[in-house]
């Protein structure tokens, strides 16, 4: 390999680079052709997510001054305002119980959630079950919705006068129905629209993991007497333990930022989920309902501060292990 | 069916025929909790208004086509216009993005040069940003430049993926091998016909999970256009629905619109899964493409 490396040196070198110098294996193009590749992700990258979150910094640290009694033109002057809107944002009680909403929020929806995505998919690797491939499908399918569309049937279906689940209830139980926008109760009404919505996201990703495992295992634990459920336990589970965990971290991250699902249920039913219910409808009633920009986008800053440490750990898990056999 | 599948694998020979009856009732239970307010929304689009009150939530009503009708005409069809917007968004968007992921991807996974680990990771953190606590600073700085309430303004941050260059990359890494390119370069092929005659060929199967997955994503999208824009005829689907919705607490006769609405904008997505299944292949982290 390496001796006809060399006999066709000069061919490549005409496709610009000037001086034939001994190159690594990997790099035998110009030194501009790799930017080039990756310019229009860069550029627009800077564009969407840099250039924006800067703007935000800088917002963030602004405020509305009112001279006068703020009427006429310049009479409200954008001035620095330091550090004050952040001071405002950490001695905001509303803002932190919107965040321990989401957090609680977080603690029903992700074990439920994951737990079932694990089931089954661990149901569909298994021997000797029906309804496989068409149980794939359908759990799948509420990923196809969008989530706000979901969220707004769900809503619906969750109305006293619509609800077939209060209906079903009554039928069967002659039970009362129930209140799906109470205080409490309505944690449960929100995390069951994620609940469904993720479900079957999650339970691909850990399908797919099981799928990939290497099945000798299985065979010699089936010699070994083991059953369909015994395998499943003790040797698939232990294996996708890495996928279980990934899945988990990225379903914490996006439990922070939930907003469709509550806005869509406060649109429904204004009672039970209130205008500041999550972090990010906090930061659109204070930026748009509220008008003031700065300390939306204070808060837009700590939640993504917030995102930042949690994603540190995403990132030392992947990162390196995944393209570790790769040109570096 | 799926026994066929396995079966067909060549594994497990001594398998016996008799069905697990737990875990397949499990997996039934599991089925008509995916499906239920499919279903529901379903039934519930042909009804008139009283009939949502006064019938069984499960048995149908008589006014589909009129419900369709009222659809049809409400504000002069902006509905199929959301529908055009939202189609709109999600190809044009998830084309430009697979392209864009599919540049990226090989150019990270197949070269080296300076920064190459510091873009990759500031790309990586973006990913674990997700693109909704993004949308109000975006909507800031578009709103600033000007550019709020056009077309560009949604499609334009649906454009770049952090999670689609993070998959090319995978991708490229584990389709194209290293050796097939240095014979390319041999042979005297330049850097961007070897790509678009050996990269991307090979890349495709994982070109079309990046497009299938962003077309979902920007299909779900409801927070930025929602910032976004401010006129009807540009909203997409769910932003279009929302503001139905919206109207619809005043007014409960639209609610039996909102209904045919949504199972109507869920329709192309559930077509576009069965159709393009196998390439749903969602695997975090072990990068496999097979």
């Amino acid at each position: 390999m390496t001796t006809v490396t060399s006999v066709h040196e000069p061919a490549a070198s005409l496709s610009g680079t000037r001086r034939a110098r001994p190159r690594d294996r990997w790099n035998p193009a110009p030194r501009r052709t790799p930017y080039t590749f990756i310019a229009a992700a860069v550029l627009l990258f800077v564009a969407v997510y840099v250039v924006p979150l800067g703007y935000t910094v800088y917002l963030s640290t602004q405020k509305t001054q009112v001279s006068g009694r703020g009427l006429g033109p310049g009479a409200r002057q954008q001035v620095s305002a330091g550090f004050s809107n952040y001071a405002t944002v950490f001695g905001d009680g509303e803002f932190w119980q919107s965040v321990l909403r989401a957090v609680i929020y977080g603690c029903i929806l992700i074990p439920i959630m994951l737990g079932l995505a694990t089931l089954f998919a661990l149901i569909l690797d298994s021997q000797r079950v029906r309804f496989q491939r068409f149980g794939r499908l359908a759990i799948f399918l509420p990923y196809a919705v969008p989530t706000l569309i979901g969220s707004m049937i769900w809503g619906m279906m969750y109305l006293p006068g619509f609800s077939p689940i209060n209906s079903t209830l009554h039928a069967l139980f002659g039970m009362q129905g129930i209140n799906f926008f109470g205080q409490r109760i309505v944690f449960l009404s929100v995390a069951n629209i994620g609940v469904w919505g993720g479900t079957g996201f999650n339970m691909m990703v850990l399908y797919t993991a099981l799928r990939s495992l290497p099945q000798e295992v299985y065979e010699a634990a089936r010699l070994d007497g083991a059953n369909e459920r015994k395998i499943a336990l003790r040797i698939k589970l232990p294996m996708i333990r890495p996928a279980v965990i990934m899945t988990a971290i990225f379903s914490t991250i996006a439990t922070l930022q939930v907003f469709n699902e509550p806005y869509a249920m406060h649109q429904i039913a204004y009672g039970g989920v209130s205008t500041s219910w999550t972090p990010l409808m906090t930061v659109y009633q204070d930026t748009y309902t509220a008008n003031n920009v700065y300390l939306g986008a204070a808060e837009s800053i700590v939640i993504a501060v917030m995102m930042f440490v949690l994603s540190a750990a995403v990132l030392r898990i992947t990162n390196r292990q995944i393209f570790g056999g790769e040109a570096r | 069916m799926s026994a066929l599948t396995i079966a067909s694998q060549g594994m497990a020979p001594t398998r016996k025929r008799r069905t697990s009856i737990v875990p397949t009732g499990v997996l039934v239970l599991g089925i008509a909790y995916a499906l239920l307010p499919i279903v529901w929304v379903a039934i519930a689009a042909t009804k008139t208004n009283t009939q949502l009150d006064s019938y069984g939530a499960f048995q149908p009503g008589s006014s589909f086509w009129a419900n369709l009708r009222a659809l049809n005409s409400y504000q002069g069809g902006v509905f199929w216009t959301w529908m055009l917007n939202t189609a709109l968004y999600a190809g044009g968007g998830a084309v430009l993005s697979a392209i864009v992921s599919a540049l990226a991807g090989y150019g990270f996974s197949k070269y080296r040069f300076r920064a190459k680990g510091f873009l990759f990771t500031m790309i990586l953190i973006g990913m674990l940003v997700p693109a909704v606590v993004l949308a109000i600073p975006q909507y800031l700085l578009v709103a600033k430049i000007g550019l709020a309430d056009t077309y560009w303004s949604v499609l334009i941050p649906s454009i770049v993926s952090p999670y689609g260059i993070y998959l090319a990359r995978l991708y490229a890494g584990a389709s194209v091998p290293d050796e097939i390119l240095e014979a390319a370069r041999m042979d005297g092929s330049g850097e961007w016909r070897t790509f678009l005659r050996i990269g991307i060929p090979m890349m495709s199967p994982g070109l079309v999970t990046i497009f299938l997955f962003q077309f979902v994503a920007i299909w779900n999208n409801f927070l930025l256009p929602w910032l976004m824009l401010s006129s009807e005829n540009k909203y997409p689907l769910t932003v279009g629905l929302f503001t139905l919705l919206d109207d619809g607490t005043s007014q409960p006769a639209l609610y039996t619109l909102v209904l045919l609405g949504s199972l109507l904008s869920i329709l192309p997505l559930i077509l576009l899964f069965f159709l393009l299944q196998r390439f749903w292949r969602v695997d975090l982290g072990a990068g496999s493409v097979k």
